[in-house]
């Protein structure tokens, strides 16, 4: 059973080590602040991945499950709060380019 | 396994078609359907509260967010949009090639790390733990949505000048 779980979370962590280069990537291939968020996204859904599958393994889907679930609230907030961050700095730059953002202080 | 295995490649190339692709929109449906995957996921490892919050928010709630940021951002014509989607390709191509090389040398390693893992306990109610075990969280989930909206709020407060 533990070679079995062992197994599991070898395959399971593959798939997220790869989720999470996919992720990084497009943070820092693109020059756009919505895809840098969509791949914050991708970064996150690999740690919820993993989080559902310790809590798998370990026996405890409980406690994972409410973790998870905190998780998403501040996914939520942050995307949120994210999402009116970029309408700010397009209204008053007319882009959303971070190369772009001359204005800022500091 | 084999479905499990099936979920995790249809979620990986989702995920790559969702950074690889021109148009945001795409790209934030893209975003949905990885969501949708990791629910189904989800549910397949006994955890159907966490799928159905996925769900909902993740694959519900987000999407909207990003579509509304991008529709009152992105002015783009047809003409601008070819040179990027050429642009694009020549940035983005290496990805594909990264994550194969990536995977090939990972799924070398056939032998699966030695990590100690606690026996199995028993199973908890997930509502017993959300309400007694980690209340503190919930706190805490109150107080980030309350300074979420508060940020919000300030973000799109008309200056009085």
């Amino acid at each position: 059973m533990i070679q079995e779980n062992m197994q599991l979370l070898w395959y399971f962590g593959i798939f997220a080590i790869l989720l999470f280069i996919t992720g990084f990537y497009c943070i820092l291939a693109s020059f756009n602040m919505v895809r840098a968020l969509i791949g914050l996204e991708i970064l996150i859904k690999a740690a919820t991945l993993l989080i559902i599958l310790a809590g798998y393994i370990v026996g405890k889907t409980a406690l994972a499950q409410a973790i998870v679930i905190t998780l998403i609230v501040i996914e939520i907030v942050v995307m949120v709060v994210a999402g009116g961050v970029i309408l700010w700095a397009f209204r008053h730059n007319d882009t959303i380019d971070p190369r772009n953002l001359s204005n800022m202080k500091g | 396994m084999i479905m499990n295995l099936t979920l995790l490649v249809c979620l990986l190339l989702v995920a790559i078609w969702t950074v690889m692709t021109t148009r945001l929109i795409h790209a934030v449906i893209g975003l949905a359907i990885t969501s949708v995957t990791l629910a189904i996921i989800m549910n397949h490892l006994n955890s159907p509260l966490a799928a159905v919050f996925e769900l909902s928010v993740c694959a519900g709630l987000i999407p909207v967010i990003f579509i509304t940021t991008v529709s009152f951002t992105q002015r783009i014509s047809k003409k601008q949009l070819r040179v990027r989607e050429k642009e694009r390709f020549i940035k983005f191509w290496y990805l594909p090639v990264i994550i194969v090389v990536a995977g090939l040398l990972l799924a070398l390693f056939t032998h699966a790390p030695q990590i100690t893992v606690p026996p199995a306990g028993a199973e908890e109610n997930v509502r017993n733990v959300l309400w007694n075990l980690r209340h503190i969280d919930l706190l805490g989930q109150v107080i980030v949505l309350l300074a979420g909206a508060f940020g919000v709020v300030v973000f799109f407060k008309e200056s009085g000048k």
